[in-house]
């Protein structure tokens, strides 16, 4: 199978999917939720029937003359957003929210702005801290393959494919938190960094046959990298399939705390598959094109 | 000889996976099997080593407060806090929760200190009687040169009206004298008028502060603060020594008793402020657990189904080592204990998915050698089953050995991080990912090699898709 035959295919449509993503991430911007914000949450379920939401509003404002933000979740649950939401505030809000009919809570959470600003910061030091890690890894792990194109273009490739994947993973959350009120908190960036871990196994496989076949075979790199990709095709495959079968359970089964953690998880791993055949290899040949030229 | 061995291993493992099985089961999925004898033996061999729950698992609160340094000597700091670390424990252990966390944290320049009530059945007094501690205060008056300059700053920043309210009226400043050095507070009243006040008596420190505090300030006023808020200011008359004070006000008789108490239980030796607060709901705790068990199932089956249909026999073995891993991972949480939180369980489960990548990149490589020995290539075409399964796993290895790698890379990383969603997730993924590479070089190897000896060796076949 010719796999490279439609290079050009391929590269226009994840150069253009990171194009939108651009787009999304500079006009819509990430929606970040109180972990990074600070702010306050407080999730309350009507053990009867829940009350129109503009009733509760109303209650709210003439109770505590406060505007508070308030989204159904669940069947009879609500969620109350503000900016910070303190201990006795909290109290007067579940009062008031009693006369409406029995409630129970189901959590609150209080993060004040500097602890947010403190993650921030925290969170991008990892983050960077996990790309420097997994370039000197893959700078370890290409050393050797210098045939055709130098090792450090292999590694280029394999850091390309992964930026592809975490970047449009950024741009798809942009979209969702427009749209569907995504918000972006600390298990996005964690589910972030997981496929960063993760999406390189599916390159290092493939890439790693190619250094075994240049040694074996006779033929031109062309030929090398498709001969490598289509033998490496089923287990990049099933291996992502099994990690996104475990994960499609959690997400229709496991509830709604961990339902964009593993959203994420689902969309970058899928995204990661696709870079590592699509992408990385691709890029590999159209190096070795430009070093013949 | 050796291959009886062998069979016996396997049957080993077998009984192994039943029983730790059985073990590792979480007593409320016992519970639904309504028998009295099983219920009653699980507990037996289970019940002595329960599953840690995090706080989003069985409810409670987690509160980070941070505390204000400002007005203590840097290097006196880390003893601060381990005072006001005891000090919360011993409000805390009042409150009768089990296993209370009460840890200091340092983020940088700062502290913190952070709180944590499991099960708890009323946070908001919890809250109450940690975050409303009196932090007692003595400030005394500044000097002229002193309010002269206060003014001319406040003057600056908020302009010339707010500095003329504050014109006319005594300015305090803070002293050394706080909480920190009181021994007793108790309720008293004033023999003339039998109005109710709070005697004080500070410790053999604090009474030698007081007294130089009272004699640098004679015919100056003394005030007394009580969490920034000034509470009586009286005129000093003459040095105090003994280091007993008095707290006179508009107190009615609760009033007075329990501020005294609270002084007593220990006034904070420095304030502190309240800037994360989760409370999680029992229920909500409950249902988490309940969903995380059917998703994790529900990941399991389908991984054991996808295995099975595509590489038969060897898919059969994969699940079984899938199961003994399984089994291992949660007996390892339960003995270390690691306190399994909703994201820890997550991470189990996407490690089970993660774990099977090793077997799919054995079994790829097996079906490559069966197939280059049935095309008769020279090299191998008098190998046997046996001997090709050597051959698989050992060159599957390198690549297996690397993709762990990068995970566990970003398990580490994400285990600095250090918050307790994303903490528990990396614990369990890196432990996961560790004792999965055991489970497939080790045990799927073992089971493999086995099966291959016996007459299932010959029926090629059934070991690849």
């Amino acid at each position: 199978m010719d796999f490279l035959k439609y290079s050009k295919i391929y590269f226009i449509f994840s150069g253009s999917l990171i194009l939108a993503s651009f787009i999304f991430l500079l006009v819509f911007g990430l929606k970040f939720g109180i972990d990074f914000k600070g702010g306050s949450i407080l999730e309350i379920e009507f053990v009867k029937k829940r009350p129109p939401l503009s009733e509760l509003r109303d209650l709210l404002q003439k109770q505590i003359k406060k505007e508070f933000i308030i989204q159904e979740a669940g069947k009879k649950g609500i969620l109350i957003k503000a900016k910070e939401i303190d201990e006795s505030l909290h109290q007067k809000i579940l009062k008031a929210l009693k006369k409406k009919g029995e409630i129970r809570e189901k959590r609150f959470e209080m993060i004040g702005p500097a602890v947010g600003r403190e993650l921030k910061r925290k969170t991008l030091i990892a983050l960077i801290i996990a790309f420097i890690f997994i370039t000197l890894y893959i700078a370890l792990a290409f050393r050797k393959a210098t045939f055709l194109i130098s090792s450090w273009q292999y590694g280029l490739s394999a850091l390309i494919a992964l930026f592809h994947d975490i970047f449009i993973t950024c741009g798809i959350f942009a979209l969702l938190g427009k749209f569907l009120n995504i918000e972006v908190n600390i298990p996005f960036v964690a589910a972030l960094l997981t496929i960063l871990g993760y999406s390189i196994n599916d390159t290092i496989v493939v890439f790693d046959r190619c250094r075994e076949n240049l040694k074996k075979r006779q033929e031109d790199f062309k030929t090398i990298l498709n001969i490598s990709l289509s033998e490496t095709l089923a287990r990049s495959l099933f291996t992502s399939l099994t990690t996104l079968l475990v994960l499609f359970a959690i997400l229709l089964f496991g509830g709604e705390t961990l339902f964009s953690f593993v959203l994420t998880l689902i969309i970058g791993i899928s995204l990661g598959t696709y870079s590592s055949i699509f992408i990385a290899t691709p890029l590999c040949f159209l190096f070795s094109k430009k070093k013949v030229k | 000889m050796q291959s009886i061995f062998r069979w016996i291993g396997v049957i080993f493992l077998l009984f192994l996976i039943a029983f730790g099985g059985f073990f590792v089961l979480p007593g409320s999925l016992v519970e639904k099997i309504k028998n009295p004898t099983i219920l009653k033996f699980h507990r037996k061999i289970a019940g002595f080593r329960p599953y840690s729950l995090g706080l989003d698992l069985q409810g409670g609160v987690h509160l980070v407060y941070s505390a204000d340094l400002s007005k203590i000597e840097k290097k006196e700091w880390k003893e601060a806090m381990e005072g006001l670390r005891d000090v919360i424990e011993r409000r805390v252990n009042l409150f009768g929760v089990k296993e209370p966390i009460v840890q200091i944290e340092r983020v940088g320049e700062g502290y913190r200190l952070i709180v944590e009530l499991a099960g708890i059945e009323d946070p908001k007094k919890a809250i109450e009687m940690i975050g409303k501690t009196p932090y007692l205060e003595f400030r005394e008056e500044m000097s002229e040169k002193e309010k002269k300059e206060f003014l001319k700053t406040l003057e600056k920043r908020f302009g010339k009206e707010v500095a003329e309210k504050f014109k006319n009226q005594p300015l305090f400043k803070p002293t050394k004298l706080t909480g920190k050095y009181l021994k007793r507070a108790y309720l008293q009243f004033d023999p003339t008028t039998m109005k109710p006040s709070i005697g004080l008596e500070f410790n053999k420190e604090g009474a030698k502060i007081f007294e130089e505090l009272t004699k640098r300030n004679v015919g100056k006023r003394l005030a007394i603060f009580i969490d920034n808020q000034i509470i009586s200011a009286p005129v000093v008359r003459e040095k105090i020594s003994g280091g007993k004070a008095q707290i006179t006000g508009d107190f009615t008789i609760e009033e007075a008793k329990r501020l005294a108490r609270n002084l007593n239980a220990g006034a904070l030796p420095v304030p502190i402020k309240l800037i994360v607060q989760e409370n999680i709901g029992p229920f909500l705790g409950k249902i988490s657990i309940k969903k995380s068990i059917i998703a994790g199932g529900v990941g399991l089956l389908l991984l054991i189904f996808f295995m099975i249909l595509i590489y038969r026999l060897s898919g059969i073995l994969a699940s079984i080592a899938l199961a003994f891993y399984g089994v291992c991972l949660l007996s390892l949480f339960k003995f270390i204990p690691v306190t399994l939180t909703l994201s820890g369980i997550a991470g189990f489960i996407l490690s089970l998915g993660m774990a099977v990548d090793a077997n799919i990149l054995i079994f790829e490589r097996l079906r490559e050698e069966i197939l280059q020995r049935k095309k008769l290539e020279p090299k191998i075409s008098k190998l046997t089953l046996e001997n090709l399964i050597s051959r698989a796993f050992s060159r599957a290895w390198p690549a297996i050995r690397d993709g762990n790698l990068t995970t566990l890379i970003t398990c580490f990383i994400l285990f600095l991080m250090a918050s307790g969603f994303v903490q528990g997730f990396a614990l369990t993924l890196g432990i996961g990912i560790l004792t999965s590479m055991f489970s497939a070089m080790i045990i799927t190897r073992f089971l493999m090699k086995t099966f291959a000896k016996s007459p299932f060796g010959n029926w090629e076949k059934i070991w690849r898709r």
